[in-house]
């Protein structure tokens, strides 16, 4: 994959831009959604293999609530919003006024369910929209899908597109946190952001570092 | 090499092959297909994770043989050979090939689950292994383990629970 090689500082900082603005944004949503602070890392812009991808949040077994959606547009690639169960379950609790809701308890309610897929909605929308302002660029995202399954099996869902040029994927990953958890409890939500590979070109034509 | 039962790890789009009393196993199978290749005789199995049905889908020279259905089995079959089995003797069983999102549009990458099982088939056709039982298809992420001292495939679901084929 030439892109590999084509990678610089530079464009790994532009990258990194990206996560930031659309994950600040997405964080915002979610605060005032759930009138709670929620604090978000400086995200990470890795190249990595794809059995190293499964280990991003936490190995390919662990269960975890995600949402995933294809965007297209200008610039083409897949999304995910990844909580850990215990996260989710905090926050749909908190969101449909349940305090004994659980994720793990099947059959969950169709009303969690459709609160967890909105939030996706909700969030995804943000990030993509401050991208979309920030690139000038069109971007279109699919309705969201929503899992409750085991990391690996939901994130190879958008490894698919990536794995027909490359073994490796460049992942911008930003992680999200309820502020007032104490640190040895907080469980981290992440927002994956997987461009396919003919989109990078375009998006740092955009951004003035082609 | 192994004083104690050892499981052998194969992660996506990788391969490997294991000899009893140690079991060999993959996670987190979603739209992915796990082909498990045994000779119950020789009690030696392997497995490999295919992420995709054919390499013409490879867009690129240098790639990942175990990635692709086609390229993938061959050389597992090879891995097989080079331990002593003979082709006539091998068996098979498959898990994975799930839909973990449901949407509308009709992109084939999205229906890449079905695809990857009917590839391993055709392959597996290809080279006369009988497939003795399969997993395939639905919405649940699939964790598999073989045992060559067994030959049952154990598969841990989410949602479902675990069962044996």
């Amino acid at each position: 994959m030439n892109f590999n090689q084509k990678i610089t500082s530079l464009h790994l900082d532009v990258l990194k831009e990206i996560g930031n603005i659309g994950a600040a944004h997405a964080a915002t949503a979610l605060s005032d959604l759930l009138s709670k602070k929620i604090d978000m890392q400086v995200p990470k812009v890795e190249m990595v293999t794809f059995d190293h991808m499964m280990e991003l949040a936490g190995g390919s077994e662990t269960v975890v609530v995600g949402v995933f959606l294809r965007i297209e547009g200008d610039v083409e690639g897949s999304m995910f919003f990844i909580l850990p169960i215990e996260q989710a379950n905090r926050f749909i609790q908190r969101l449909i006024h349940d305090e004994t809701f659980d994720f793990y308890k099947a059959p969950v309610s169709e009303l969690a369910l459709s609160a967890m897929q909105e939030m996706g909605n909700i969030l995804s929308g943000s990030y993509l929209s401050a991208l979309s302002d920030f690139t000038k660029l069109k971007i279109y995202p699919t309705v969201p899908g929503l899992s409750v399954d085991m990391f690996g099996a939901i994130i190879s869902t958008g490894l698919i597109e990536l794995s027909q040029v490359s073994d490796h994927v460049i992942v911008i990953n930003t992680s999200i946190f309820e502020e007032d958890i104490a640190i040895s409890e907080a469980v981290h939500g992440h927002f994956f952001l997987l461009p396919d590979p003919d989109s990078f070109a375009t998006i740092f034509k955009v951004l003035g570092v082609s | 090499m192994f004083t104690s039962d050892t499981i052998v790890k194969v992660g996506i789009a990788q391969m490997d092959v294991v000899k009893a009393p140690n079991t060999i196993r993959t996670s987190g199978l979603g739209s992915c297909v796990g082909v498990v290749i045994y000779d119950e005789t020789k009690q030696i199995a392997g497995l490999i994770h295919v992420m995709l049905p054919d390499s013409s889908l490879g867009k690129v020279d240098a790639t990942n043989v175990a990635k692709f259905a086609d390229t993938g089995i061959k050389a597992l079959l090879d891995l097989l050979k080079a331990e002593g089995v003979q082709t006539f003797k091998l068996k098979a069983k498959i898990a994975g090939g799930a839909q973990m999102f449901q949407f509308t549009s009709d992109k084939s990458s999205m229906r890449i689950g079905p695809r990857n099982v009917e590839a391993v088939k055709n392959e597996l056709n290809k080279y006369k292994i009988p497939l003795i039982a399969e997993d395939t298809g639905g919405n649940s992420g699939r964790t598999i383990e073989f045992s060559p001292v067994t030959n049952k495939l154990n598969i841990r679901t989410v949602n479902r629970g675990v069962s044996e084929i």
